[in-house]
């Protein structure tokens, strides 16, 4: 693997760069939560995405998409991170896209992948049922009824479930476990928009006796298991760098802020008390940043070894962001304490990324079960 | 193209070389500190196999693959030692040599010795024919560095050498030490001089210095009058700290030996054996396993950025500094390791003496990883370098 970007990927970091920073800076996010918009995202926002060809990054080429892999979906989700946009990127453009290309037939492949290329439509996958991730034991049940699907249950922290085209609900069958694409509207579907403490999306779904038809299941239902479980790692691979992106971004402002604020007559960045606070946190991000690309290129080489380095990388990526957010504000004094101040956007992304599909308490289990202890 | 062709071609050879060379003896595992191969005039060997493997790799140049023929390396390019040490993995062929002649004299004479000096005393290291000491740290001058006091007169053509040095590793099993020497007292650090000293020459002496671990891998070295010839000197009179700060930095490649060495068995792993698992099949002590996974994390990741370090050097995208970021981490790391392996080992790593214990192997271990943040460097020095050099922040 490359551990040092090469020409095309440099290329793609810093088109996402530029756009994001004109289209989409952390003022973007503050507009929509102060403007309580009902979407909770901008469409003009999303269909960018879709010209400038980061909402095609995971879909295959015959479907309209580049075929690219988790690496360049990181990489754009690291920006993300550096100005906390509020996209369906990840939802729709990486769960959603990933599950398509792999597990749909061919005419879910049709209706769905090229509108999601094009930033034209927003998908959600549903999979939490409580307030802590766990996917193995899903409550929400799928029984086979009349040629296709009844399904009864209720999902949480489903991103960007209120304002989906369709949701991916994951439930447990006889046999397996089911993916089954439910559009909005259906009889039985209920979506709630919880309005979250990082102003980003998420809903609440209720499903009773919602009946869909065959032809809404992706892929067979012995392997949705593993489907689930591939997607769940692509997801937390493509967190973990939307959480260094961010963790990056309060490490730059809180050093600028060291080399600017004076008490005492001098630079606070002249303590060493503080000096060595940060030392330790720059630290912190290289070990994420460079677990972070290994898990990604392990997972797009699809090498055994993956499942764990992605729990580790999300688990180190959370952590690191975590201290780089507690710092942020702690550095910054009582000015960090401020709304007006963006310190505090990325101390609660930062929360909510964590808790997304597994803290870092989940996800060390996880790895340590993997490693047979 | 070609090159990679004939990098596979390097590849095949090399792999035939060292199934036909390395003693099946030398593909065991190392089992403690005491089957590193150090070389030099007063080293045991341990086996036929391991002077053999020496003897093979050394007349090679593999001992220093990097280094050029003329100077008794191996002339191989970075790529070809990367291939060399990636099949060396393979089939778990030991380290033939270790010393601090390979680590950091060797790199500042390629850089600052004369050609006069660089054939004399680059071969006889990468034949493992000579062993160097470090004398770098003085009673009064640790952290501060710069601040020794070991003084070298000049009489003649000779410098004669007084005063003392600490920490010196193993300078009771080295032949020769190379030394920050003072020769001029009116600057700090631009009077300083890298001298070669000869450990046999009259008014050395060493004495070694017990520590926690029961062991004395390091000395206090006396000079007393100690006469060295001016052709020993390195670099520019009074320009010895130049040489001194590039040799530290080529303590990076040390501790990116260190982590390509060998892999340590996984600490789950070992606790796992130590304490059993429970009727879920995980280990039987929640609190420790949890502690472990986040240490496994920490692991892993260090070892992945030591890899990124390295070809951000490569590629010329590293700061310098960033060898002091690495080094605070990987010390911090090895310390936590042995708490925990202290805490998986349980009674059993409790115990000083006999053969259950391999002579308290764990313990002195344990013990001996707490030097790891003060040698080389504090942990808190590197961090002043690492919020100096890498992110700008003002101060001394």
């Amino acid at each position: 693997m490359s551990w040092v970007l090469d020409e095309q990927r440099r290329m793609l970091r810093d088109s996402a760069q530029a756009f994001l920073s004109e289209r989409a800076p952390v003022s973007h996010l503050r507009a929509l939560r102060d403007t309580a918009d009902a979407r909770g995202y901008s469409p003009a926002l999303w269909r960018g995405f879709g010209e400038q060809g980061y909402a095609a990054t995971l879909v295959p080429e015959d479907h309209g998409g580049l075929g690219l892999g988790v690496c360049e979906a990181g990489l754009i989700a690291e920006q993300i991170g550096h100005v906390l946009a509020p996209t369906p990127f990840f939802g729709t453009a990486v769960l959603a896209a990933w599950l398509l290309a792999r597990a749909g037939s061919a005419a879910q492949q049709q209706a769905w992948l090229p509108r999601i290329a094009a930033g034209d439509a927003v998908l959600a996958l549903a999979v939490d049922e409580g307030p802590k991730h766990r996917p193995a034991a899903l409550q929400t049940r799928a029984l086979r009824s009349g040629g296709g699907w009844r399904l009864d249950g209720a999902k949480v922290l489903v991103v960007d479930g209120h304002v989906a085209d369709a949701l991916i609900v994951a439930a447990q069958a006889d046999d397996g476990v089911a993916l089954l694409l439910v559009p909005a509207g259906t009889p039985g579907l209920v979506v709630e928009r919880t309005v979250m403490v990082d102003a980003h999306n998420a809903a609440r779904a209720t499903l009773t006796g919602v009946q869909v038809g065959d032809d809404a299941r992706l892929g067979p239902v012995a392997e949705g298991r593993a489907r689930l479980d591939g997607v769940l790692d692509v997801g937390r691979a493509v967190i973990a760098s939307e959480l260094l992106g961010l963790a990056d971004e309060v490490f730059e402002r809180s050093v600028g802020y060291l080399l600017q604020r004076r008490q005492f007559d001098r630079l606070i960045g002249e303590f060493q008390a503080l000096q060595h606070r940060a030392a330790e946190l720059f630290c912190d991000l290289e070990l994420a940043r460079a677990l972070v690309r290994q898990a990604q290129a392990a997972l797009d080489a699809g090498s055994a070894d993956a499942p764990r380095l992605v729990a580790q990388a999300k688990a180190r990526a959370g952590l690191s962001a975590n201290r780089a957010v507690q710092e942020g504000v702690q550095l910054h004094g009582g000015i960090g304490m401020t709304d007006e101040l963006e310190i505090g956007f990325f101390m609660k992304r930062a929360r909510v990324l964590q808790e997304l599909l597994g803290d870092a308490g989940y996800l060390m289990d996880r790895a340590a079960v993997m490693a047979g202890y | 193209m070609n090159d990679t062709v004939s990098l596979d071609e390097f590849r095949a050879e090399t792999r035939a070389w060292l199934q036909a060379n390395c003693p099946p003896d030398m593909r065991q595992p190392m089992k403690s500190e005491a089957d590193v191969c150090w070389g030099g005039r007063r080293f045991r060997f341990q086996s036929e196999a391991q002077r053999q493997w020496l003897q093979r790799m050394g007349e090679r140049g593999w001992t220093v693959p990097t280094w050029p023929r003329e100077y008794g390396g191996g002339g191989l390019t970075r790529a070809q030692a990367a291939v060399l040490r990636e099949e060396m993995a393979a089939l778990k062929c030991r380290v033939p040599l270790q010393s601090f002649g390979i680590w950091m004299l060797g790199p500042a004479l390629l850089k600052y010795g004369s050609e006069e000096q660089k054939r004399q005393y680059l071969p006889p290291i990468a034949r493992g024919e000579i062993r160097w000491c470090q004398g770098y740290s003085e009673p009064n001058a640790g952290s501060d560095l710069a601040s020794l006091a070991t003084r070298a007169e000049v009489d003649g053509d000779h410098f004669v050498v007084s005063g003392q040095k600490i920490w010196t590793s193993y300078a009771d099993e080295a032949d020769w030490i190379f030394c920050l020497v003072r020769t001029d007292t009116a600057k700090k650090h631009t009077g300083i001089s890298f001298l070669l000293i000869d450990m046999d020459s009259p008014g050395v002496s060493t004495k070694p210095i017990r520590l926690i671990s029961g062991k004395s891998p390091f000395c206090e070295t006396f000079f007393d009058g100690v006469r060295v010839p001016m052709a020993n000197l390195v670099g520019m009179l009074n320009d010895g700290w130049t040489v001194a700060k590039y040799l530290l930095q080529h303590e990076r490649e040390m501790i990116g030996a260190i982590g390509e060495r060998s892999t340590p068995r996984p600490v789950g792993r070992v606790a796992l054996e130590a304490i059993g698992t429970d009727a879920q099949g995980r280990l039987d002590d929640p609190a420790l396993r949890a502690e472990i996974a986040r240490f496994e994390v920490d692991e892993a990741a260090f070892r992945a950025w030591m890899k990124m370090a390295g070809e951000q050097a490569r590629t010329g995208e590293a700061s310098p500094a960033l060898s002091s970021a690495l080094k605070y981490y990987g010390a911090e790391l090895n310390k936590r390791r042995w708490e925990l392996m202290m805490a998986a080992g349980g009674a059993d790593a409790l115990e000083w003496e006999g053969e259950r214990s391999n002579e308290g192997a764990a313990a002195r271990t344990w013990l001996r990883t707490k030097a790891n943040s003060i040698e080389g460097g504090t942990s808190e020095v590197q961090l002043n370098v690492v919020a100096k050099r890498i992110l700008g922040l003002p101060g001394v």
